[in-house]
């Protein structure tokens, strides 16, 4: 009995992580589990387990063409937000210039800012300049929210860099554009990368800003919550578990990656 | 150094200029915009939706009268979310830096997978799991720990816990970094010095995660307060937080005036509340 007991108190806390990550996963495990449910257009009810929801994901095309609205503004918002954020990460992070704080606090400021205003402050400034909200005012409303955070994660990777890589590479008389293209660009590479697979799923789950500035068209978020008060096709369950099942595969192909250039 | 004699003092400013010119053009010019529009009046005998610039002040009184309850609860969410998320986050940080060994790497990436499935799937799930439908209702009812007519959805309660469960993953990330900076070593000292476990958080541990403690309760504290979709799924009317409100004025009413007052007050609040925050935890450095 005193065994089993001093046990618990020795792994109180890994017996707590596991209910915190229980928690956490209960309706993700939910939402997989429906997206088997033979539920018909409405998902309400556990009806039956069925494969025809993932054989035909598109089985509910408004699914379809939300899914394919919501990735290619992402990867439009993705991309230019990441060269941008990059951009000003090394401008901030190499140099010394006047109006360093002043940047940084435009930086922050939109981190800082809730997103229910910065949505309506970008929709009035497009209704005051007649633009239809629509396809491009949301890529521009996921640029915007997206820098920033591309700018916070490359620069806390340039920060930890070490400087005497780039002194060697100039010992070993490369020219600055060399040891930018050789030496510097590539230990920041998993940073960017990092920065770009945030702004993907930042983008991808966005539903304030998006509801904003998007006019009638439908996003994936945005269909999920104009269909949640008459019962969600399951087709937006294998869309989302698949998005998930996706997401840890790329991140895990990472890690392997990662470790396998540290062996050789 | 060197590169700076080359480029010239314009480098930085050439880096920055594109990114900075983007934010300051859809982020500062409509936050200003914003102000403009929240001092307009509709247009005598105009259409709904046809405002005029004047300097109508007055308008940011009629809004907050108006929408104090609002205001009031949204504050009241964001501060109980945050502090259940506090709660929860911390300890399983703290595992995760000090007592997972060899799974670190992959416990953080499952502390960030829920972000890979929609929060709005997840926010749905949750209300049919708490849902009349669901397994947790009939479980409490057949057990008597609730009465017949409790219901847990539509009710301040799922709010809350929605938004504790949706911005976890914002709260326990910063505080992971934070005390995964602290040397183990610094601990033992402390009970080589006989404190105790409960002495040693209070005086070392604790502090020393300090910076990871203000900045995951800003990143939760803060979209806590403007969110509106928790509210809107799992709340019931009596449970409207002032994020509703603005949306509804925008789209339903179409009344620009008072949801631009509104959320430049919500900005405001925020950002007084955040400055003496700071302040009171002694942490300027975040960004």
């Amino acid at each position: 009995m005193r065994k089993i007991s001093r046990w618990f108190q020795r792994n109180l806390i890994r017996i707590y992580a596991v209910i915190a990550f229980t928690y956490l996963f209960i309706p993700i495990a939910y939402t997989f589990a429906f997206s088997f449910n033979d539920g018909g257009k409405s998902n309400l009810i556990w009806k039956g387990f069925t494969l025809s929801n993932w054989q035909n994901p598109c089985g509910a095309p408004e699914v379809c063409t939300a899914l394919g609205n919501s990735i290619k503004i992402g990867f439009l918002a993705t991309t230019i937000a990441t060269i941008l954020g990059t951009m000003i990460a090394f401008a901030i992070g190499r140099h010394n210039f006047r109006g360093r704080s002043t940047t940084n606090l435009l930086i922050f400021l939109p981190m800082a800012t809730p997103e229910i205003v910065l949505g309506a402050s970008l929709l009035s400034l497009f209704l005051v300049f007649k633009i239809n909200p629509g396809f491009w005012p949301t890529v521009i409303a996921h640029v915007m929210f997206c820098i920033s955070f591309v700018v916070v994660t490359v620069k806390a990777r340039i920060a930890s860099l070490d400087p005497r890589l780039e002194q060697a590479a100039m010992d070993l008389y490369a020219n600055e554009v060399e040891t930018f293209r050789r030496v510097t660009l590539p230990l920041v590479a998993p940073g960017i990368a990092g920065a770009a697979l945030l702004a993907f799923s930042l983008s991808f789950d966005d539903f304030i800003i998006t509801n904003f500035n998007s006019g009638t068209m439908v996003t994936f978020p945005k269909f999920v919550y104009v269909s949640a008060t008459r019962g969600i096709p399951p087709q937006a369950n294998v869309i989302g578990s698949s998005m998930f099942i996706l997401a840890i595969t790329i991140v895990a192909l990472g890690q392997f990656v990662g470790r396998k250039r540290k062996v050789s | 150094m060197s590169s700076q004699k080359k480029f010239g003092l314009s480098t930085p400013y050439l880096l920055l200029l594109p990114g900075m010119g983007f934010l300051f053009t859809f982020f500062i010019v409509p936050i200003i915009n914003l102000a403009q529009t929240s001092t307009q009046t509709p247009v005598a005998g105009g259409d709904t939706g046809q405002y005029e610039q004047t300097l109508r002040f007055q308008n940011y009184i009629d809004a907050f009268v108006e929408n104090k309850e609002q205001f009031g609860r949204s504050f009241v969410y964001a501060i109980l979310a945050t502090a259940l998320a506090l709660a929860i986050a911390y300890p399983l940080a703290y595992a995760i830096a000090f007592k997972s060994g060899k799974l670190k790497n992959l416990l953080l990436v499952l502390v960030v997978a829920p972000f890979f499935t929609s929060f709005l799937l997840r926010t749905i799930a949750w209300k049919q799991i708490l849902g009349e439908q669901g397994f947790v209702v009939p479980t409490l009812r057949s057990l008597h720990l609730i009465s017949e007519s409790t219901t847990l959805t539509s009710s301040a309660f799922a709010v809350v816990a929605g938004m504790t469960y949706n911005f976890l993953p914002f709260m326990t990330l910063p505080l992971y970094a934070s005390i995964d900076r602290i040397d183990p070593r610094t601990l033992e000292a402390s009970g080589d010095l006989y404190a105790n476990g409960f002495t040693t958080f209070r005086k070392v541990t604790f502090p020393l995660s300090l910076p990871g403690v203000v900045a995951g309760t800003l990143l939760t504290f803060i979209p806590a307060a403007g969110d509106y979709v928790n509210a809107a799924i799992l709340g019931s009317p009596q449970t409207k937080m002032i994020g509703n409100v603005i949306d509804s004025r925008f789209f339903k009413i179409v009344d620009y005036p008072t949801a631009s007052a509104l959320s430049f007050t919500l900005m405001a609040a925020i950002l007084v509340l955040v400055t003496i925050y700071i302040r009171k935890a002694g942490t300027e450095e975040l960004v």
